[in-house]
């Protein structure tokens, strides 16, 4: 109330001033006035109130209908007041959503091993990119013996906030796995009861699991779902698409993942990604997985992580700067 | 893109939604809101896909939901029209061993 009064004089002071002399300082004084108002939270009803009170008392003569016609005003800045609260009210609703994201974005981040564990005589990259804050994609590399790794990339239905729900159960999920003997088809099997068993109808998750054995320099892999990867042979200098077959993991309790096994000689690699890359919209159409191995091609001489890194560049460049689709590339290298 | 949803009933005929648009994670809602009450009440659907080029993730969300409505309900979805991309992410998940697809209604796999 004290601050009322003091804002009626105020406002008084400034109105009484510019009525008797147009002076452009008072109405840097009026803007400057409108600013603490409207941190005040202050009703655009009650500036007008104000403005009518100091009006009817510097010109006590005004005609009735002058007046009467306030009321019309003030009933119209009611009407402006109440959405002006409303809006001021979803604005701190929104800061603290934001604030929730940006949290839930922190933990996701938790989710993801950092960098690729080293394995002899073997040169991993990876790159993972959101088209929202939250990711839908996944990768993993457990640990199976000092000299083999597995290595994971998954698929998780849908984008954003429940795809990145959904990617905690499957982290939890494969953590329980860490230095089990199994081999990937078992680890499908495994993951897909899990998935089964904890998700909505409608979702399931694809992925493609492998292990890098260093001593044969053998990938044995199987995959649920999962966009093919391309297996790259050096010295025919071509590229060969990986063989899939299995369901998606959530969609019937008993499935059989066969397994496949490639074997990689010196500077031959094995490139894994996610739905989102081959998705990946190049001038109103799909990019070509023709395409994509070329793009791959240009990049193969580079170290593993330097490569994914030039490849997602490239994509990002042809889709117009527009990523529409998580995108997760991971490349296996044997350097000798 | 938009998605449309013709549904056509005729005696004595299984139950044809003609579906045409993109069945993407915006879109797959009005999908999911028409073929899955129909699953659930044992109806016999088929689902045109002539003019549908493009489904994501989300998209195929919607039939495995239909799948698995079908288990338990005495219901039925065949899917056809279904081009030569779409067949290709059906085989890649392995959803095409599970879901009936069709060539043509009357014609074989």
């Amino acid at each position: 109330m004290f601050m009322d009064m003091d804002l009626q004089k105020q406002y008084e002071r400034l109105l009484t001033a510019y009525i008797h002399d147009q002076r452009e300082d008072y109405l840097y004084g009026a803007q400057q006035l409108s600013k603490w108002i409207m941190e005040q939270q202050i009703p655009p009803e009650e500036i007008v109130n104000f403005h009518i009170r100091t009006i009817k008392q510097l010109l006590p003569n005004l005609p009735a209908e002058v007046k009467a016609s306030f009321d019309i005003l003030i009933e119209v800045m009611i009407g402006y007041g109440v959405a002006y609260q409303q809006t001021e009210k979803l604005a701190s609703r929104q800061r603290e959503l934001e604030y929730e994201i940006e949290v839930a974005v922190g933990m996701q981040q938790t989710l993801l091993p950092s960098d690729p564990p080293p394995l002899p005589g073997v040169d991993i990259g990876v790159v993972s990119v959101a088209a929202q804050r939250m990711s839908g994609d996944y990768y993993n590399f457990v640990s199976h013996s000092p000299s083999s790794l597995g290595v994971a990339i998954s698929d998780i239905i849908g984008k954003g906030i429940p795809a990145a729900l959904c990617m905690s159960m499957i982290k939890y999920a494969m953590d329980r796995l860490d230095e089990q003997p199994l081999s990937p088809s078992e680890i499908l099997r495994d993951l897909n009861t899990v998935v089964e068993r904890n998700v909505d109808p409608s979702m399931f998750i694809t992925m493609v699991y492998g292990v890098y054995d260093s001593l044969n320099h053998q990938f044995i892999y199987s995959t649920a779902g999962h966009e093919p990867g391309f297996f790259y042979h050096a010295e025919e200098d071509r590229f060969v698409d990986m063989e899939t077959q299995g369901l998606v993991l959530g969609v019937q309790r008993e499935v059989d993942y066969p397994e496949y096994t490639l074997s990689l000689a010196p500077n031959d690699a094995i490139v894994l990604f996610s739905d989102g890359v081959t998705e990946c919209r190049v001038n109103d159409d799909f990019l070509t997985r023709e395409k994509l191995a070329e793009i791959i091609h240009d990049n193969i001489g580079l170290p593993a992580q330097q490569a994914v890194d030039a490849i997602r560049q490239k994509l990002f460049e042809l889709s117009n700067y527009k990523i529409t689709d998580d995108q997760t590339i991971m490349m296996i290298k044997r350097v000798k | 893109m938009n998605l449309t949803i013709t549904e056509e009933r005729e005696h004595n005929h299984p139950i044809r939604l003609m579906v045409s648009g993109e069945i993407d994670v915006f879109t797959a809602p009005k999908l999911r809101e028409k073929l899955l009450p129909l699953c659930q009440d044992g109806e016999t659907v088929i689902v045109d896909l002539s003019d549908v080029n493009y489904i994501d993730s989300t998209g195929l969300g919607v039939f495995v939901g239909a799948y698995k409505i079908q288990q338990t309900s005495s219901g039925k979805m065949i899917l056809i029209g279904v081009n030569r991309r779409l067949s290709r992410i059906f085989r890649i998940t392995g959803l095409q061993d599970i879901i009936e697809i069709k060539e043509q209604e009357d014609g074989e796999t």
